[in-house]
């Protein structure tokens, strides 16, 4: 006969934290790694599908949710605190929560480059610190579809998980004072997308034309934590071409 | 029906309670750095503590007014005057068409609040009145209040923000000798007293910064704002190299960069934040320390979780007394 354990659907573990008297964080692991992030999204998802009184919002990072409520307005019995009363309420939702099969397959969102000479300044050291060649680099980073683990930084900033590690990149000695909104950059182990002008040290191969971040929008990041991302290079024409309000999708 | 900016001020906004739901879109909160004094300004003046009001920054603005309006000025202590004559602040002001609002220098406090009945009105982006400097949205076009701005103020015309009952009394309110101001605003102290809450990495640090955390005083640096406060003191240390994964940081977060200088996050903080978090001031300590200015002292001094929401509750029971007053006042 099979271990009974083993017919047993595995829960997800967790701990439970408090973050101030507002806040309530749900802890999924350590690491980053795909089986946290599915953990988180599932965590995530089945907190907004059943908010409790009092619920205000939730962000879901690397390796935790974090839950905001309204003190005053948690209900039920709140002994002894309503951190206490909403731990409660976020362990039942989270009962026989199972770490769930990888998330259905949603369709990347596209997101077109124009790589290298003003939009890409850094995209030649870039190739030079890796021994590469610009074009190199270019195949390289549009070849892999990136996981969006969170956004946060900046409105609309996506943090993206997989970048191939030989286009890997130092900081910049010195930050820029600005830098222009949609720069597409390396830093370290990372890339990703500046949604608005903000000073930064991160090493910039390109450009894209797309609005990561639209506030007229009531959902305005293009982008969410779970969303899967692939670049795509276009010429300097088609960036002035997406500028000017042609939106062709490839 | 609106005001129009003679002098700007060193940094004046509009704010609300702040922009909720679009954290985890990046999106941050923002709203009034203290939204105490910005609660009991709107009460002052009829409104629902969610309307939008200015806030000014240790030099506040002149405003022209282009009709009647009836404001209440909150927060630190700063010199106002209207058509020259010092004006009171933390009671209704009836200011009339013409006239000029000076709001001077800070004399205790670093932050104050006007507000106007029938409420501010900008375009809400995302739900909020709140300015959100860095992304350049909200308030009036996303940025600080510049010279001959005009701030829209509806008044009593505003069906959303009726000023209840005032209109009947216009005149008394010309002569109005009484003030509501919650008793934590009658003394700023030089070195003040922030209660705090061990952060979730609290265990990381090293035993002497943690002693260090609680017993030696912490400067507020010149490199202070809405998003944050740059702390001078003792520097604190991690026991071992560790890295925190960017997780959720909120208002009052105590989090300390590898150089050891703590940050206490602000209204205006980011959503999420890699350095780990040795603290968090509590809810009732917000206001207070949305006072202090740069060059100030403050001191962490560690409560419970329970005694937090104790303070918490104190705290709104206190301002519902204040608030239930008023209503009292009104309907004289």
């Amino acid at each position: 006969m099979a271990n009974p354990a083993a017919s047993l659907p595995q829960k997800i573990k967790y701990q439970l934290y408090p973050l101030g008297e507002a806040a309530l964080v749900v802890q999924l692991g350590d690491t980053i790694s795909p089986e946290t992030f599915r953990r988180v999204q599932a965590c995530a998802r089945r907190l907004a599908q059943r908010p409790f009184p009092g619920f205000l919002e939730l962000v879901p990072a690397y390796t935790t949710v974090t839950v905001y409520f309204n003190p005053l307005q948690v209900s039920g019995h709140c002994h002894p605190t309503p951190y206490h009363r909403v731990a409660r309420q976020v362990e039942e939702l989270l009962q026989g929560m199972e770490p769930g099969a990888a998330p259905e397959a949603t369709e990347a969102v596209m997101l077109p480059v124009c790589y290298g000479g003003v939009f890409g300044p850094d995209l030649e050291f870039v190739a030079q610190t890796n021994q590469l060649t610009p074009q190199e680099v270019i195949a390289l980073h549009t070849q892999p579809e990136y996981v969006v683990y969170l956004i946060g930084f900046a409105p609309g900033f996506p943090y993206l998980g997989g970048m191939n590690q030989r286009i890997a990149a130092p900081r910049r000695a010195t930050p820029r004072g600005a830098i222009p909104a949609g720069s597409v950059g390396i830093a370290g182990h990372q890339t990703g997308v500046y949604p608005l002008e903000t000073p930064g040290g991160w090493q910039l191969i390109g450009r894209t034309p797309r609005a990561l971040f639209r506030p007229d929008s009531s959902s305005p990041s293009l982008l969410k934590a779970g969303d899967t991302v692939r670049f795509y290079p276009i010429s300097e024409q088609e960036f002035r071409h997406w500028q000017e309000g042609g939106t062709h999708e490839p | 029906m609106s005001l129009r900016v003679e002098k700007a001020g060193l940094l004046t906004t509009v704010q609300d309670l702040g922009r909720w739901g679009y954290q985890q879109q990046g999106v941050i909160v923002g709203g009034a750095m203290d939204p105490v004094a910005h609660r009991v300004a709107n009460w002052l003046v009829g409104n629902a503590q969610e309307a939008a009001t200015l806030e000014f920054t240790m030099l506040g603005p002149s405003l022209r007014f282009a009709a009647d309006h009836l404001i209440a000025l909150t927060g630190g202590s700063f010199a106002a005057q209207i058509n020259g004559k010092a004006v009171p602040a933390w009671r209704p002001l009836l200011v009339r068409k013409g006239a000029l609002l000076e709001v001077g220098r800070a004399r205790q406090g670093a932050r104050g609040y006007l507000a106007v009945a029938g409420g501010i009105q900008v375009p809400l982006v995302l739900g909020s009145a709140s300015t959100y400097l860095r992304a350049g949205i909200g308030g009036l076009k996303g940025a600080p209040l510049q010279e001959q701005a005009m701030v829209p103020c509806p008044g009593s015309s505003n069906p959303e923000f009726p000023p209840l009952g005032w209109e009947t009394g216009h005149q008394n309110l010309e002569r109005t000798t009484w003030f509501v101001r919650p008793a934590w605003y009658q003394g700023f102290r030089q070195e003040l007293v922030i209660r705090v809450l061990q952060g979730p990495e609290y265990g990381w640090f090293f035993r002497e910064s943690q002693r260090a955390f609680w017993q030696q005083p912490f400067q507020v640096t010149p490199q202070s704002d809405r998003m944050g406060y740059r702390l001078a003191g003792p520097a604190l240390g991690l026991a071992e190299p560790r890295e925190l994964l960017s997780t959720a940081v909120t208002f009052g977060t105590v989090q300390v960069p590898p150089q050891g200088n703590p940050i206490v996050l602000m209204a205006d903080h980011q959503t999420t934040g890699g350095y780990p978090r040795i603290g968090q001031v509590i809810r009732a300590d917000l206001a207070a320390l949305a006072q202090v200015l740069p060059g100030q002292r403050i001191r962490f001094q560690e409560v419970t979780l329970e005694e937090a929401y104790r303070l918490l509750y104190e705290q709104e029971r206190h301002l519902a007394q204040l608030k239930s007053a008023l209503s009292l006042k009104r309907k004289r």
